[in-house]
């Protein structure tokens, strides 16, 4: 069987219905937080993916003359800040998590009934 | 909602977002073929106009630098309320008071001195590596955000050797929180630095020195050495306070 040559954007959308899955199907809400960084990962692949070029160089002229074929710095420099971004906030979901615990003796998703208004 | 139903609706969903999502990157530009004009004229330009070597940090730091401080109070936010909800409650024994005994720090398992002898050498090592790391962005692959990471990373090697004494002076200290504030004030001070000299906001207003120096690319090298600061406090106290979680609790089963 052959690849489409255009794979990795296929990938990209696989990653993320895979952390979808994960999310919907959640009995536990770490779980659900590490789904939700798979999410956030097939974003990675297809960023660097639409700026990859095939024989480009790293964006970084140091030893490199400035003419040279490099891949998209753009797609590079967006996900950059959010692989650290991403992480604070998982600390955040995963002090939440705590705390829902805390109060409501749970960590099953279908079972925050407190959270109702 | 049953769970069943709801697997139901995301199949529906999911086959829905995948042939809507197939049919768009049909028509995406080849794999390996980017052709787009923004990168290739950021690459070509920003070494000129920047005299940074490293165009992903050009465009992190300056030409996307508004953005980037939005992320950056991302983080910051992130981090305030890790603390807020982490924070022992007051009223609750036992649970309001620092952990200040380093014996409850250490494991239960005794270390073999290898592991503490090399994870304490490498701490120094993590430490000149981080704040290379977070100085040479404008030149190589680095910058603020990971340096920032390899910085506070360095005082969990301690832990992990069992160094608990030092591990928890560095990260309890109260010059912690500070620097946090510091490193997001800075960010937003170089961007009103140049609202005073009649420019817009965040503009490169620095002299911007010789290109491959490390005084170089102005505000680029600034920024990011404000935002290492800002990333290494930040994630110095989140795992200050989620250790605190983690000891409380073991606190709490052994009464």
């Amino acid at each position: 069987m052959r690849f489409p040559a255009d794979y990795p954007y296929y990938i990209a959308a696989w990653i993320l219905l895979c952390g979808l899955y994960g999310i919907v199907r959640s009995k536990h809400l770490v779980h659900m937080v590490i789904s939700l960084t798979v999410v956030q990962s097939s974003t990675y692949v297809l960023l660097l993916a639409i700026g990859f070029r095939k024989g480009g160089y790293a964006p970084v002229f140091a030893g490199l003359h400035t003419g040279a074929r490099v891949v998209d710095p753009i797609v590079q420099a967006l996900m950059l800040t959010d692989v650290v971004v991403e992480t604070t906030v998982v600390a955040l979901l995963l002090a939440m998590v705590v705390k829902a615990y805390e109060k409501g003796g749970t960590t099953s998703p279908d079972d925050l009934r407190f959270l109702r208004g | 909602m049953k769970r069943n139903h709801r697997l139901l609706l995301f199949a529906v969903g999911a086959l829905g977002m995948a042939f809507v999502y197939c049919a768009g990157a049909r028509n995406l530009p080849p794999w390996g073929q980017y052709r787009g004009p923004y990168g290739d004229a950021i690459a070509q330009l920003a070494v000129y106009q920047r005299h940074a070597t490293d165009t992903v940090n050009a465009v992190t730091y300056d030409y996307r630098g508004f953005d980037t401080l939005g992320e950056e109070f991302i983080l910051f936010s992130a981090v305030t309320g890790v603390m807020l909800l982490l924070r022992p409650e007051k009223g609750k024994s036992g649970e309001d008071e620092e952990p200040t005994n380093p014996a409850s720090f250490r494991d239960r398992a005794a270390l073999s001195e290898t592991v503490q002898v090399f994870t304490t050498a490498i701490f120094g090592f993590s430490v000149l590596f981080g704040i290379y790391m977070a100085t040479h962005g404008q030149l190589t692959p680095g910058g603020g955000f990971q340096g920032g990471v390899i910085l506070a990373a360095a005082p969990m090697l301690l832990y992990i050797a069992e160094n608990t004494d030092a591990f928890q002076r560095i990260v309890s200290h109260p010059l912690v929180e500070f620097f946090e504030g510091v490193g997001a004030a800075g960010y937003a001070l170089i961007g009103v630095a140049a609202l005073t000299m009649g420019a817009a906001f965040l503009t490169n207003v620095i002299p911007l020195g010789k290109t491959g120096d490390v005084f170089s690319s102005g505000t680029i090298a600034a920024i990011s050495a404000c935002v290492g600061v800002e990333v290494a406090a930040g994630f110095t106290l989140v795992i200050f306070e989620y250790l605190r979680e983690i000891l409380s609790h073991r606190k709490g089963g052994e009464e």
